[in-house]
């Protein structure tokens, strides 16, 4: 805990800026290596979420590898939380359904396990903070780093409160994935550029998740903030859903993460409905030759 | 929903977060070297600080630099207290309450009157300075949460009298139980937005009225109706309703020629009580209390007395205690008062509470209604359902210092200050169903039984 700050954004501590800085890939970061792959084969990475436990643990598994095998290189599973402030309708009703069918939050290691058992995607988790807490950052972290997982992605945890997370995935060498978003100010996207570990999360607009007919240009001027910072790895999410917005924002960025689009798939096709988004939304990811 | 999932007794014992406890700060209090007044965040001890989205970073940024040239702006403070003067009333009285004070352990009691502000209740404060700072800001737009209505209709009142748009968020279920509130901020030019995600309770709103701001951060000011959230807003609540005890502190010298030995006050989110507090924050011989919504009881789990049984975590902003089960999601709290019923509790509390300075108790709903009962059958004041658990608390405090007296005391010597935060206007109807007023076949009845308040 950072008890003793006394303005609003306190320096960051960053553990070792040198070795953390959105992870060269020799840093042993599951998440760079993924996205650098993808790059040596002249592609953006496809990032692609879904919800653990919706609607049960086994389905989400088997999504997960469906994504792996029909063209994702890194899968984001989320945990279900009772007060997801950056999540739209979409979202919020299949986390509620899977908290409703007794998910728990230790049955994530389970589903981290059972994807990177069967698949070589990386595997990250996108949490809400207060679960992370509530179970301990570090005995979280070793959990997670024990089931195969890659790292976090903290959609309401910054680098000023990360003191503890910072050390955690460090210690575990966990991949630490911030977001930053339009309204960024220049030295906050420096701080977070540095304090993250695998790549940054873009926020393409100012808003929560869901399906947006256009991503706008904002996003292109916060992965374009996140490069000058001296990001190696800029992803984008929030409001991608169709492979024409994968291409449209692949052109320029490291990665493209689709969400809601997927969720709406598996609610209203099941697995197979996820993997023939999945392989639609790959068409999208190869870049135009330099 | 059982409380089996938390800890009980001693608040955080033997978890290791609760023991983060800056020992410097503590001490320091402890020696009596450090004033613990006008502390400006982001941090109270381990509490506080900004578990936020990103996005929404900036506008934290623009609102503390916005807050704090305001608080420096002769301009601006002169504003407010023409505004709390001309518009709200103030300063609100102090008044002896004696014929309730015969249940109290017969010591004096005197009375905050905070209901005598426009609107009922101390919520005007916050809303006037916060509609000002909006307009400072440059924004057009003011957006709010709220469970009973009563945040609502006071931003609703700030908006109408500034100029700015004004949008509340409002559980689905509170909309239909609370539909005269509902037209009350319609009657103001508000706009009510039923919430149907999640429990559809005050916390949705709260998540709602956060995505909204999200989205229109530009033209958009979020007036949070409590001392929590992401700093500023703890800070900044408590700043615009510290009025409350430095009026309250020099009434009571001029009325009773000492200060009093005990304070007592309602704990929701926590604004009346932080702003009560902060004037005897530094007294201290002066012992504070907050009386949370214990509901049914703390052992039925149907409650809301969040320092009393929560954990240390994050929610809406900041860390501080907070209802939750093992897994870390955030519990359903229950009470009767509405505006009591939230599961987590302004930072500054929570430290408060760690450090000693405060005592923190939960009132049931049965010895709430009985209070509210004996208030305005004394006094021919009806207070506010939640401002009744500041009175339920005040006849134990009143009691326990008339047991205890020193040799040659009387209880007469002993002063207690209540908090009286609200009228309770808004709570007829709930009364009048709680104590079987009325005729089964009255439209009353039938809303009452759907715990309507007026």
């Amino acid at each position: 805990m950072m008890t003793h700050s006394t303005g609003p954004t306190p320096p960051v501590d960053v553990p070792d800026p040198a070795r953390s800085r959105t992870g060269s890939a020799a840093s042993g970061s599951k998440a760079a290596a993924a996205i650098e792959k993808a790059r040596s084969e002249g592609r953006a990475a496809l990032i692609g979420y879904l919800p653990a436990g919706f609607p049960d643990v086994q389905t989400t598994i088997d999504a997960g590898i469906a994504m792996a095998q029909n063209g994702v290189d890194l899968i984001e599973i989320g945990i279900p939380y009772s007060d997801p402030v950056m999540d739209g309708h979409v979202i919020q009703e299949a986390t509620v359904e899977a908290l409703a069918n007794g998910f728990t939050v230790p049955r994530i290691f389970d589903v981290v396990e059972g994807i990177t058992r069967s698949t070589d995607a990386a595997v990250l988790v996108m949490t809400y903070w207060n679960p992370v807490m509530r179970m301990g950052v570090r005995a979280f972290a070793e959990r997670l780093a024990a089931a195969g997982g890659a790292g976090l992605i903290t959609p309401d945890l910054i680098p000023d409160e990360a003191s503890e997370w910072l050390e955690a995935s460090e210690e575990f060498g966990l991949d630490r994935v911030f977001l930053v978003a339009p309204s960024t100010s220049p030295q906050r996207m420096q701080d977070t550029v540095d304090a993250s570990r695998g790549f940054v999360y873009a926020v393409s607009v100012m808003g929560v998740t869901g399906a947006r007919t256009s991503v706008g240009a904002a996003a292109r001027a916060v992965v374009d903030a996140a490069h000058a910072a001296g990001a190696e790895r800029a992803c984008v999410g929030l409001g991608v859903s169709t492979s024409a917005q994968v291409r449209e924002i692949g052109a320029y960025a490291d990665g493209v993460i689709v969400g809601t689009a997927l969720v709406a798939a598996l609610r209203d096709g099941g697995v197979e409905a996820v993997a023939e988004l999945t392989r639609e939304l790959s068409t999208g990811t190869a870049k135009a030759p330099a | 929903m059982t409380d089996t999932h938390q800890d009980t007794g001693n608040p955080g014992a033997g978890d290791g977060a609760a023991d983060a406890i800056d020992a410097g700060t503590a001490e320091a209090f402890l020696s009596h070297d450090q004033s613990l007044r006008h502390a400006p965040g982001p941090y109270f001890g381990a509490y506080g600080g900004r578990w936020m989205p990103e996005s929404l970073i900036a506008a934290l940024d623009e609102l503390q630099d916005t807050f704090d040239k305001a608080k420096a702006d002769p301009e601006f403070t002169a504003q407010v207290a023409d505004l709390n003067r001309n518009y709200a009333g103030r300063p609100s009285l102090l008044t002896e309450a004696q014929r309730f004070a015969e249940h109290c352990g017969g010591v004096r009691v005197f009375l905050k009157r905070e209901d005598l502000n426009h609107t009922g209740s101390h919520k005007i404060n916050n809303v006037l300075g916060q509609a000002l700072i909006a307009k400072r800001m440059g924004k057009t737009r003011v957006i709010a949460e709220t469970g009973a209505g009563q945040h609502g209709v006071a931003s609703a009142t700030a908006a109408a009298l500034l100029g700015l748009e004004c949008v509340v968020y409002m559980g689905a279920e509170d909309t239909r139980r609370q539909a005269l509130n509902v037209a009350r901020m319609q009657l103001l030019g508000a706009t009510v937005i039923p919430v149907t995600n999640g429990s559809q309770t005050l916390k949705d709103a709260i998540n709602d009225a956060l995505r909204d701001w999200v989205a229109n951060v530009e033209t958009t000011h979020y007036l949070l109706g409590t001392a929590a959230g992401a700093h500023p807003f703890p800070a900044m609540v408590r700043y615009f309703h510290e009025v409350i005890g430095e009026e309250a502190r020099e009434q009571i010298l001029d009325q009773a020629g000492r200060l009093p030995d005990a304070i007592c006050a309602c704990v929701g989110g926590g604004s009346n009580a932080i702003g009560m507090f902060h004037g005897f924050l530094d007294d201290r011989d002066v012992a504070l209390y907050g009386f949370e919504a214990g509901g049914d009881g703390v052992e039925t789990g149907r409650h809301a007395a969040t320092i009393t049984l929560g954990r240390p975590g994050v929610l809406h902003g900041a860390r501080s205690y907070l209802m939750q089960d093992e897994d870390g999601q955030t519990m359903e709290s229950h009470s009767i008062s509405a505006g009591l019923d939230y599961p987590g509790v302004g930072p500054e509390h929570a430290y408060l509470a760690d450090i000693g300075r405060a005592h923190y108790e939960p009132i049931t709903d049965a010895e709430a209604m009985e209070a509210f009962r004996l208030l305005s059958q004394t006094e021919g004041i009806i207070p506010a359902i939640e401002t009744a658990h500041a009175l339920a608390g005040a006849m134990k405090v009143g009691r326990r210092l008339a047991a205890d007296l020193g040799p040659g005391e009387q209880a007469s010597d002993k002063i207690v200050v209540v908090n009286l935060s609200g009228r309770g206007d808004k709570d007829v109807a709930t009364a009048a169903g709680y104590f079987d007023l009325l005729p089964d076949d009255s439209a009353e009845q039938e809303i009452a039984q759907e715990g309507e308040q007026l």
